[in-house]
């Protein structure tokens, strides 16, 4: 299914509706507030840009002495090609070290790479920790809505119901006692758990470390009780030094749902000391390309600063409209309909980067400053330049592009087409059913001509 | 060839990457490293440690001062008693001696379990400019205190609250040999807004988090 009828089917769920009102004002009006704390948000915005940039521009170099540091601390850099390789390296590593049960605090890596699956399939057991990503593990394996949100498209109710029926208790009625019998279900989990699996907000050059930022505490517990740690990440998140990271984190929390810091920021560096009481034994990086090396250098490589905030699908109009589920994939909003072709093919996502209005409400917010109107823009080039346009879209254009170049024949047609409008809207202001394109008008009306095009008004006037 | 350098060669490649720039690229690292850049700073107005206060008590911690060290364990006393928080604790090892038996309290300093409720420890040093406590792991003072307890009470001296992040990160090359495992920045009790966007506090990990912090020490 694509794009435009997943859209449709969302936008008459009434429960997402609901949701997806309540979450454009706490997240956009909280945002709103944590950024103005910044006495200078725009030149921390640059700031941001120029370093995020520093890296991409001799990723290789930077990637190489990120290498160099968590070897050095007793960490092992491994590297993956795809998400089969993924897989693979981290099934290798859980046998390797007799792993039965990983508990995994959100990596969108390890979603792209199909891994809990994976893990299945070789006898692991993966549980999700953050409590969103749980709640959608324990209802067979939902995919998540918004990056940061992941259930946004559920109603109490239903968690209330899913708890009941899975952890065969009373059901609750409250939020407040539903998280704690989440708290209460996992944590077993947490302290038996031989492995952890961790995302990476970022890597840090200068030590080696990975920088992870969460709220609930769970991020902390992986990499902190099992004797394993898995970090899977991006091979784009490498940034230089600390003080990038102190830039970064005055960005990410207040972008991403308006805190001036998440609760938990938590920078890992090699492995447990001789003495330590705890820490993992064993830390593994899994940097991942995915489509990302071939992104570097070129007209997209922009979109490698992002730092996976949601401020630009918070404050999409589109994204507010129908939710993360229409986008299909593992990354929704601007920046999912710009991941998305890339990552998987502009073939394979071909509504996506047409899933914008331009209106660039994301540009104006993105943390790092990446002009995703303009890479939307480009990539729908890339669509017409590849052919990948519908025909009857294609013939369209081609006849207007030719009328346009013909200005008495365009003056005449578009004269009778006014005209056609006009008796079509039979008097109204407005066309209920338009009759070439009947499609455009299910979902709005079309607004009714006058009668004269601009050309005749002009005319008459001088 | 291996995926490190499949990956590797086609961002080289991508990059035009060659000896002779491949070298001045490198040099040019090691001198960002040797004097990073530094980011805008917001400003701290006022007093640091009234900042500290309220930036913490704005992420739902709560703050009280003590002038002495002898005034601690009194103090956590009266916080667990007004709370109806049992009087048993673990803490890190620095605090063994404070005197918990005479406030009524029985504090051990030990390895934490997972049923342990309240847990006790220090701090590194404190952030001002986000109400953060930053805390190192190591053998005597393990991550997991600050983590699995329902309650976490942390004793900061008003001394070692800095500004902002980059002070902290000076602190720590000017004071540690090495970064530590594990680095902690901690603001607030845990809490998750996964349901409904409605905020709730004890995810997973404290449910209450309390500063006192010593002042003149
Ligand atoms: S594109 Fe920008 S706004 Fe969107 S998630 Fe990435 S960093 Fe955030």
């Amino acid at each position: 299914m694509h794009f435009k009828a997943r859209a449709g089917q969302k936008l008459a769920d009434v429960v997402l509706q609901e949701n997806l009102r309540k979450a454009k004002s706490k997240f956009v009006d909280m945002r709103a507030r944590a950024i103005a704390e910044l006495d200078d948000f725009e030149a921390t915005r640059e700031a941001a840009k120029v370093l995020r940039d520093r890296t991409l521009d001799d990723l290789d170099l930077w990637l190489e002495r990120f290498e160099l540091e968590a070897t050095r601390r007793g960490a092992t850099v491994l590297w993956a090609k795809d998400g089969a390789e993924v897989c693979q390296r981290v099934v290798d590593i859980a046998r390797r070290h007799g792993v039965k049960k990983v508990t995994k605090s959100k990596s969108m890596l390890s979603e792209e790479a199909g891994l809990n699956q994976a893990l299945e399939d070789a006898g692991i057991q993966p549980v999700e920790t953050d409590l969103g990503e749980y709640i959608l593990q324990i209802n067979d394996n939902e995919p998540p809505s918004h990056i940061i949100a992941p259930v946004f498209h559920k109603r109490k109710e239903e968690v209330s119901a899913l708890f009941a029926r899975v952890h065969k208790l009373a059901a609750k009625t409250d939020i407040e006692a539903m998280t704690r019998e989440a708290r209460e279900v996992l944590r077993p989990h947490f302290l038996s758990a031989d492995m952890g699996i961790s995302g990476g907000n970022f890597l840090v050059a200068e030590t080696g470390s990975v920088a992870l930022v969460t709220n609930e505490g769970n991020g902390r517990m992986v990499t902190t009780l099992p004797r394993v740690h898995v970090v899977v990440t991006g091979i784009e998140k490498v940034i230089p030094t600390l003080e990038d990271l102190a830039t970064l984190m005055r960005l990410l929390p207040r972008s991403a749902t308006g805190q001036s810091i998440s609760n938990y920021f938590s920078l890992l560096t090699g492995v447990k000391h001789a003495e330590d009481q705890d820490g993992p034994a064993h830390m593994y990086f899994v940097l991942v390309d995915s489509g990302r090396a071939d992104l570097v250098g070129g007209e997209f490589a922009e979109m490698l600063r992002c730092i996976r905030c949601g401020a630009c699908m918070n404050h999409c109009p589109v994204y507010q409209a129908v939710g993360g589920h229409a986008y299909g994939w593992v990354y929704p909003g601007p920046m999912g309909s710009i991941l998305t072709p890339l990552f998987a093919g502009i073939e394979n996502a071909v509504d996506l980067p047409q899933a914008a209005t331009l209106c660039n409400q994301c540009g104006v917010v993105c943390p790092v400053k990446i002009p995703l109107p303009d890479l939307l823009r480009r990539l729908r080039e890339k669509q017409v330049e590849q052919r990948l346009r519908p025909t009857a879209e294609r013939l369209a254009l081609t006849a207007w592009a030719w009328l346009a170049r013909h200005p008495a024949l365009y003056a005449l047609a578009t004269r009778i087409g006014v005209r056609y409008l006009k008796w079509l809207a039979g008097g109204e202001d407005r066309i209920r059913v338009l009759g070439l394109a009947p499609e455009w008008t299910l979902g709005r009306d079309f607004p009714a001509p006058e009668g004269k095009t601009f050309r005749e008004l002009y005319a008459q006037k001088h | 060839m291996s995926s490190r350098e499949d990956i590797l060669g086609r961002i080289r490649a991508r990059l035009g990457r060659n000896p002779d720039n491949a070298a001045s690229a490198r040099a040019a690292i090691d001198s960002y490293l040797g004097a990073p850049d530094q980011g805008p700073q917001p400003r701290i107005a006022g007093d640091r440690v009234a900042h500290f206060r309220e930036k913490s008590e704005a992420q739902s911690s709560t703050v009280e001062e003590v002038l002495t060290p002898a005034a601690l364990a009194p103090a956590v006393a009266r916080y667990l008693a007004r709370h109806e928080l049992p009087r048993q604790a673990v803490c890190w090892p620095e605090f063994s001696g404070l005197g918990w038996r005479e406030a009524g309290l029985d504090v051990e300093s030990r390895g934490v379990l997972g049923t342990d409720l309240v847990g006790i420890t220090g701090c590194f040093c404190a952030v001002a400019e986000t109400g953060s406590l930053m805390l190192c792991s190591g053998p005597e003072t393990p991550a997991a205190l600050s983590l699995l307890p329902e309650t976490h009470i942390a004793i900061v001296p008003a001394a070692r609250i800095v500004s902002r992040m980059e002070e902290a990160w000076r602190l720590a090359r000017a004071e540690l040999p090495e970064l530590p495992r594990a680095l902690n920045f901690i603001s607030g009790p845990s809490r998750t807004g996964d349901i409904e966007q409605t905020i709730v506090l004890g995810a997973h990990g404290p449910y209450r988090v309390h500063i006192i912090i010593l002042r003149g020490h």
